[in-house]
């Protein structure tokens, strides 16, 4: 197998990682489309994740259609706010799993032994978290449609941008503070009580576009304002978690 | 050196709090707009620049630490953490009583208002991960605190494009009792603050020592757990 020997060039120390970007950037890739693949497959053979958090997603938006509806509809303005609660929960939860799932099998340990670049293990996981993050959305936003009569896919570009770059930013953050939590004592609490402040620029500017899309006259120029805004969020703590990442998790 | 620093820190802020009360009740005219409410503003706004000190010096501190793996920048982080969840709570409280008076709400979804608590909740989410999260808890709450740091901004931006309630528009131009007061309170928060960042860093440092004495003790045998 090509992978095995790629993988030798590969080397754990930071100088290591440094000089295998500058020479031979592709290998960092491959290694960490091995990892996604990798969490994706396990992912595909049981469906224990999908199902379950899509499940409890959809759940939050009946509990929601409930809590925020006076007949015959939802309270105006709400749907954007639902969109990405039930994103976020459903995405906390899904998160956790992921992590214990390698936790479990003592797995983390493996991969951070592993000749790949702790930076490619990174990128693995938040691919394959921003994958899962994704499918809920993709779940969610339709049947927030149906239910509520949320007129969500009048403008279908610039919420399915808006949806991929607001999972891209749940999975690079997340991804870094699960792995930290992952030998820590009550992380289930924790885990949201460290990720929801720092994704509250996100949830910010996620909904405000998302209003702006659903609003009776669409502003168009205005959720794209917000989608850069996710841009600029996502590049900033995407350049953050590649310096940090390394000396953050526990090994 | 903390020694006598310490000592002349705390002695400096005791006096500027005195003189600074002096000062507002007794030399400042009364605001025309506010009157007394406006009084509160010579408090609250060192109390803020102070929390943002904060802020950024546990920030930084954290950064270092995760780089360097230094126990002793985790020491100023934690110090300055726990400085911040008060400073913060000061800010908040005295924000609070101010807005009521000014605006007739103690709340409003203000960008400053906003960004301070969103901030202050960061870092109490900080203080809490130490307080709780056992082993690594260390570098968990640096990484937290390093996030946060990064996060204000953003959170600044997002919640300033969206915001249609009118600036909080303090007397602009500040006659010299006014500004002289102000200042003296600024420079007292800013004693206040250095007394406590180093008296709460020496004690990090000696719970460390101990705790880390401890652990030898128990490895040696010399110790029962």
């Amino acid at each position: 197998m090509t992978s095995s020997k790629i993988s030798i060039t590969g080397s754990r120390t930071s100088a290591g990682a440094a000089a295998g970007r500058t020479t031979a950037g592709v290998p960092l890739l491959r290694h960490a489309a091995a990892v996604a693949w990798k969490d994706l497959r396990v992912e595909l053979r049981s469906r224990e994740i999908v199902y379950t958090t899509g499940f409890f997603a959809v759940l939050l938006v009946v509990v929601f259609s409930f809590a925020f509806t006076r007949e015959p509809s939802a309270v105006a303005g709400v749907t954007p706010g639902m969109l990405w609660v039930a994103v976020a929960f459903a995405g906390t939860v899904g998160l956790g799993r992921a992590f214990d799932r390698e936790r479990e099998g003592d797995t983390m340990r493996a991969l951070l032994l592993s000749p790949a670049p702790r930076l490619a293990v990174f990128f693995g996981k938040a691919t394959a978290i921003a994958a899962l993050v994704l499918a809920v959305a993709a779940l969610v936003a339709p049947l927030l449609a149906l239910l509520l009569q949320a007129p969500l896919f009048e403008e279908p570009l610039p919420l399915v941008v808006c949806l991929v770059l607001g999972s891209v930013g749940f999975a690079l953050v997340g991804t870094v503070f699960a792995a930290m939590l992952l030998r820590v004592r009550s992380r289930d609490v924790l885990l949201p009580v460290v990720l929801y402040p720092i994704l509250v620029p996100m949830f910010i500017a996620g909904t405000k576009a998302t209003a702006a899309l659903v609003a009776a006259r669409p502003d168009v120029a205005a959720a794209w304002y917000w989608i850069q805004f996710l841009g600029v969020y996502d590049a900033l703590f995407f350049g953050i978690s590649l310096w940090t990442f390394e000396s953050l998790v526990i090994e | 050196m903390n020694r006598i620093l310490v000592p002349i820190m705390a002695l400096l802020a005791a006096v500027g709090l005195a003189v600074s009360a002096w000062g507002i009740f007794v030399v400042t005219p009364m605001e025309q707009t506010l009157y007394y409410s406006q009084k509160i503003f010579y408090w609250h706004v060192p109390n803020a620049t102070m929390l943002f000190v904060a802020v950024f010096v546990c920030g930084i501190a954290s950064l270092v630490y995760l780089k360097k793996r230094d126990a002793r920048w985790d020491d100023i982080a934690l110090a300055s953490g726990e400085l911040a969840v008060v400073f913060g709570a000061i800010v908040l409280a005295t924000g609070s009583i101010w807005a009521r008076a000014a605006w007739g709400h103690w709340w409003v979804w203000e960008t400053r208002l906003v960004t301070s608590l969103l901030l202050w909740l960061i870092m109490v989410g900080v203080v809490l991960v130490r307080r709780f999260a056992g082993t690594g808890a260390e570098r968990l709450a640096a990484g937290l605190a390093v996030f946060g740091m990064v996060d204000v901004p953003l959170i600044y931006v997002g919640v300033k494009q969206g915001d249609l309630h009118p600036q909080a528009k303090v007397v602009q131009t500040l006659d010299t009792g006014m500004r002289l007061t102000f200042w003296l309170s600024m420079a007292t928060f800013l004693f206040l603050f250095v007394a406590l960042l180093l008296t709460r860093i020496q004690t990090a440092r000696a719970e460390r020592q101990l705790r880390e004495l401890h652990e030898r003790g128990l490895d040696a045998g010399l110790l029962e757990s």
